[in-house]
Formats: C-alpha cells, structure tokens, sequence
C-alpha cells in the first residue's frame, strides 16, 4: 500500500484530483440535504420579509459587527428559554441574508429582544449605553443619530428578491413610501401594514426632525423574535 | 545550509532561486504579525475597558474585532504561509518559481492589496458580518483572482522539480490552496446591490447559510491554520533539527485521514441551534474522530527530534518549533472534547471558546511561524547566524508566559460564565442577570489584556532581532572568537 502511494506523490494531477474529491464528500453529504429535506424550515404563520425600514436597521447592524458580541439564537434550554424566550426557530432566520445567529455572547441574545424594552429605552442604551445599564461594556452609538441613508432601497429589496426574499412588484415600488411612513406615527401607514402584517410604526428614536440611522436600528431590533405567534406554534404542531 | 548553495554549485548546478518574492512575503508576515497583535490588544482592553472604544464609528469593537481577527488570520498567517510554501517548493523541487519575476510579485502586492481593501473596509462599516469572511464581495472577487495566480506559480514549480517524488509539505501546502479555493468561492457567492456600491446579499439564507458559513469558518482553522501550517512543521522542524522526519507511512495516513476528516466537523459550531440534529451528530462524531490524525501529525513533528532532544537545551528556535506542535496537541485535543454535545452546551457563546482559539493561534500557529521566520531570515539574506539566539529565548519566555495568561484566564471567564448563566437560586430563579456575568468577568479580561502585551512585547523583540539579523549583525556579547564571523560580515558589507 506505501509503495502504491508513490503514484499519487509523483504524479500532480492525480494528487489535485484525489485532494478535492476527499475534501469534497463532508460538505456535500452535510449541506446539500438541506436544500432537499422539507422538515429542515418548520412551516409556521408569521414569518414575513423584513419592512424597508427593518432592513435598512439590519444594515447597521451588520455594518457594525453586532454579531462580534451579540447571538440571535436561543438553545432549547431551561435557562436560556427563562432568560431569553422561546428556542429559535429555523423558520425566524429563513429571509436572513446572511444569517446573524453569531458565536459569542459578550452581551445578551438578542434573538427575542423585540418589544422587551421600549424605543427610548433602546435609543438612550444606544448613545450610551451606561446612561441605563451602568456596568455594560458596550460601545456608544451616539454618531447613529445623523440621517440614514435610503435613496437606493428599493435596490435592496432587488438584491433580496434576486436571493429568494419573496418581496413582489408592490413591495419594491414603495420602499421608499414604507420606510417613511414606518418611521412616522402621523403618516398614513395602511399600505405598509398590508404588506409587512404587524408592522411596528414609530418615531423610533423621539426625534422628529429626520429619519436617523438610530430609526432603523431600533426598528429592526424590535421586530427580532416577535413574528412567530408561539400560542399556535407549539412544540408539537412544530413536529412534521 | 545557505552555505550549502556556494559549495554545491561546483558539483550540481543550483537553479536561480527567486527568493526576492520570499523575503517581500517575509518582511510583510512580521509587520502584519505585529499590526495583528496590536489590534489584539486593543480590542482587549476595549472589553476591559470600554471607553477605549472611543464612541467614534471607526474605533468600536465591532468594527476592530474583525481587523484583528483577519489580520492574523489572512495578513499574519497568510503572508507567513506564502512566504514558506514558496519558499519550501523551490527548495524540495530544486526548481526556480513557475511564472516569474513579475507574476511572483503581482502575488504579492495583490496579495497586500487584499489585505489592505479588506482592513480598510471594516474601518469604513464595509462588512458581510460573516465570521472570517468578512470582506465584501469586490474584496472576494479580488482574492478569487490572486489565489489562482498562487496556485498556478505552486503548481507549475511543482511540475518543474527534478525529484519524482513531491515532498509532503507540500502535499500540505497544495490541499491548503486548493480547498481554501473551494471554501472562500461557495461560502461568499452574494448578489451586490449594486456594481458601484459595496454591500451584498448572501445567496444563501438562515440555517444553510449558517452550515455553509461554518462549512467555511471551521476549515479556515481546518485548512488555513491547520494544513498550511502543518506544511511548514514538514519542512521546518525537520530542517531545525537536522533529523528526517519521524515516519512517512504516518505523513501518509495523517494526510488523507486529516483532510477528509476536517470538512465534515462545521455543524459543531452549531450545536442546539435550529439546525437540524443529524446534521449536528454527525459534525460531533466526526470532530471527535478528528483528535486521531490530529495527533498524527503532533506525533510526527514531535519525534522528529528522535536522537535530537539534546538541542532542545541550546536551540531556542527548535523550542519554539516543537512547543508549537506541542500547542497543536493540546488545542486539538481541547477541540473535539469542546465538541461534545454536552460539553458544548456549556462552552458555546463563551470566552473558553476564545481561549481555545488562541491556544491554537497564538500557541500553534504564530509559534511555529515565529521557529519558520528564525529560520529564514538568516536563509534568505545570507547570514550564517540570527543577530541573538539570547533574544530567541528572551522572544520565547515572555510569549509562552503571555499564552498561559491568555489561556487560563479565559478558560476560567468562559466556564464562570457558563455557569452563571444556567445557575439557579433556591428557589428557582435565574440567579444572575446577565450583566452580572459581565462585570464578573473584567478581571480576567484585565489578565487576557496582560498576556496580549507580552506576547506583542516578544514579537516586537523578534522584529528587533531579524532586523539586525538581515543587516548581517551578530549581538556583540554571542561573538564566538571572531574568528568564524568576521569573515561573514565581510562578505556581507
């Protein structure tokens, strides 16, 4: 068998081939099941694509490494069900492009944080977060108060649409009007609650003068874990 | 051994090495080593600390972790990797670099410019928060292009060596390119938003995306830090203690069972989370199976110095070679018990995961980069010796001391906060708020900050040393005679 070896080890091409094909078996039998197998993604009600304005929140934090602190994703343990709420679902990260379930917890899970604390509450923890929790060692978010960018969010929503977010024709058409009207109580909101069911409509940050990065931030984080209904998703009509 | 080349050159003719390119990729490892090291710090005296983070967009942890994150991984380890592998291919084929001057050069300022879009970024938020993936898809798109440059220059050496057989470092070195190939294009396939704007969507979603992403993330340990560098142990160790290496049926059998082995242990990064169970086991099972070729390869390295241990006492540099594959038992070891569904219930989401991780970066991967870096400067730039073996060992005491810091601190802040997070009181109740488990850890955080220092204390050092190294300075008190070195700094002014 060790002389037979000198074949591959004098002959380039056999070695490349014989390498990929080795490294190439554990992935395929690990990930390609995934694409096939239906139970991988419970069916349940309530998951929906994220609002214009949600998205834009997402944005941030994935522009600011969130995930190098924070995890969203509860194990089905005693403890962390009592600290954090319901175990995740894989259905509540099915339109997350990338997933952000993280890897480390040098702060809280965030999975199910939305509604948990009110939007002050949120804004004056993002400028300064020892202003309500004295001993966090998290950093200020202070310069999220300067105005969001949103020009080009329905180009967002493109991207989104093109990696199987289902966001229709309607949906990108009004990006811009669903965005504004999430970030403003006295707009008119109904075609932004027929498309995004539930959606949360606020001045997320108190002020009134612009639409801030803070207003994207505070929305996509009140929405992380609140749009599964677990009256009726149970543990056993999970089962499939 | 350098030496070797003036003598031999009247009885087999030696090829025109291109060892510019190695000396570029070397002078670029130890900067970017340092770069790394300091950003460590930094970071981690922002959790110790947080108003160090400044409150400004560019300084918060979460923009910086990634930079030192990347920067040891793929600036550090990266440069470290090229500058050996190109090196060891041309001397275990005897063969001049495939492609040239210019190619070998267009790889390495490609190379630095990778490095430099990508550390840029993040400063800026440009990001896809995708762990050890985090360029954006330009960045991708860039890497993609290098990495074939690299593995056209490797491969076409290989092609051109004069012995049959391809040595087996370089068995390493060439399953490191080509899977990393694999894993860096499927982990990073994304839609942009626009081809004149930086942000994209991933093409995968939730939990596939998640195994996809750890498919990726846990073999660029498994390829990148691993393979890679166990090309360097093959070609190093054996050379530092003028000893063949312990058993080539051992190289063999560790070789193939490694690499098949490492791909499948991914999901073990997602143990209890809303990936399915098979999928989870099968990660563990074959994490664990994984420990066996590991030690393989620490066997292998280590016994190499069979009727060599003696040197061990005088030669710092083979110190520091062997208790970095000593470092690779232990982190090895460490991995697949922390694996263990039940272990890992415990040890996820924890800073014993960030103790691990350094066991194996700072303990197996920088260590025996540092024992390769020793070795070549004085190769490279025609020195008969380093300018201080003292310093080697001054370089190796204050690391090591600042590993064991590292470590055990973060060993004992990541089960503390294990279990402080599942503790109940009597009378059922959680009791500890979360952000009690936070300040319980600053002072081992303060400790981690301190073993960063030393160890950036002793790369400074090491830089210190090889530079005057290359200027062909000997330290005056380790003259011996005189006799023997001057003729050699002669030579070299």
């Amino acid at each position: 068998m060790w002389l037979k070896h000198s074949t591959i080890e004098t002959r380039i091409p056999l070695m490349m081939a014989l390498t990929l094909v080795t490294v190439s078996i554990g992935g395929l039998v690990e990930i390609v099941p995934l694409f096939t197998i239906e139970t991988t993604i419970e069916r349940v009600q309530g998951v929906r694509p994220y609002t214009p304005l949600e998205l834009a929140g997402r944005a941030i934090y994935i522009r600011e490494g969130c995930y190098t602190c924070h995890s969203q994703q509860i194990r089905p343990f005693r403890d962390e069900v009592e600290r954090y709420g319901h175990y995740s679902l894989a259905a509540e990260s099915m339109y997350d492009h990338p997933f952000q379930w993280g890897s480390k917890r040098t702060g809280p899970d965030l999975a199910r944080v939305g509604g948990k604390y009110s939007n002050e509450w949120h804004a004056a923890h993002l400028i300064n977060p020892r202003s309500v929790v004295p001993e966090s060692i998290m950093p200020g978010y202070g310069f999220m108060q300067r105005e969001l960018g949103y020009a080009d969010i329905s180009d967002h929503l493109k991207a989104n649409r093109a990696v199987g977010v289902p966001y229709n024709d309607e949906m990108v058409k009004n990006a811009v009007a669903d965005l504004e009207a999430q970030a403003n109580p006295e707009a008119d909101s109904k075609g932004l609650e027929a498309r995004y069911p539930k959606a949360r409509v606020a001045d997320f940050d108190g002020d009134t003068r612009k639409i801030s990065e803070l207003d994207a931030l505070i929305a996509y984080l009140q929405v992380l874990g609140t749009m599964v209904d677990f009256k009726t998703a149970t543990p056993e009509n999970l089962r499939q | 051994m350098d030496a070797a080349s003036g003598t031999l050159a009247t009885t087999r003719a030696t090829p025109d090495y291109d060892f510019g390119v190695v000396r570029l990729f070397t002078i670029a490892a130890m900067a970017w080593g340092i770069a790394a090291f300091l950003v460590g710090v930094v970071v981690a005296l922002q959790l110790a600390f947080p108003a160090l983070n400044l409150d400004l967009e560019w300084t918060t942890f979460g923009r910086l972790r990634p930079l030192h994150t990347s920067a040891a991984v793929f600036a550090f380890g990266g440069n470290t990797l090229l500058a050996t592998s190109l090196y060891v291919v041309q001397r275990t084929c005897r063969a001049r670099l495939f492609g040239g001057h210019e190619l070998a050069r267009f790889l390495f300022w490609g190379y630095q410019a990778f490095i430099v879009m990508a550390g840029v970024g993040y400063l800026f938020g440009i990001t896809q928060s995708r762990e050890y993936a985090e360029p954006e898809w330009y960045v991708d798109l860039w890497l993609t292009l290098v990495w074939v440059v690299y593995l056209v220059i490797f491969v076409g050496t290989l092609a051109r060596r004069e012995e049959p057989h391809i040595y087996v470092a370089n068995w390493f070195y060439l399953g490191f390119i080509l899977t990393i190939a694999m894993l860096h294009v499927v982990n990073n396939l994304a839609v942009p938003v626009s081809f004149l704007g930086a942000k994209s969507y991933s093409a995968f979603s939730g939990t596939r995306d998640a195994l996809v992403q750890w498919w990726y993330g846990h073999n660029a340990v498994g390829f990148f830090l691993t393979a890679g560098f166990l090309g360097i142990m093959y070609y190093f160790v054996p050379k530092q203690a003028g000893r063949p290496v312990y058993s080539y049926r051992l190289s063999i059998v560790h070789f193939w069972s490694l690499i098949f082995l490492y791909i499948w242990a991914g999901p073990h990064h997602l143990h209890y989370t809303a990936l399915p169970d098979w999928a989870q086991t099968l990660g563990m099972v074959f994490s664990v199976m994984l420990w066996m070729p590991s030690w393989g390869g620490m066997i292998n390295g280590i016994m190499t110095l069979s009727g060599a241990w003696d040197k061990l006492r005088t030669d710092p540099v083979l110190r520091m070679l062997v208790t970095s594959v000593a470092f690779y038992g232990m982190s090895t070891f460490e991995g697949p018990v922390m694996s263990i569904k039940a272990v890992n219930a415990l040890s996820h989401y924890t800073d014993w995961t960030i103790g691990h991780v350094h066991s194996g970066a700072l303990g197996w991967v920088a260590f025996v980069s540092f024992g390769a870096l020793y070795f070549l400067v004085p190769a490279l730039w025609n020195r008969q010796r380093l300018y201080s073996t003292m310093l080697v060992e001054v370089h190796f005491w204050i690391a090591t001391i600042g590993i064991v810091l590292y470590i055990t601190a973060m060993w004992v802040s990541g089960i503390m906060q294990g279990l402080m997070w599942r503790a109940y009181d009597s009378l059922g109740f959680l009791q500890y708020s979360f952000v009690e488990t936070v300040l319980a850890m600053h002072p081992f955080y303060v400790i981690r900050a301190i073993g960063g220092v030393l160890f950036l204390t002793g790369a400074l050092i090491m830089a210190y040393n090889l530079w005057r190294t290359a200027r062909g300075d000997v330290r005056e008190a380790e003259r011996t005679g005189g006799a023997d070195v001057a003729p050699a700094l002669a030579a070299a002014h």
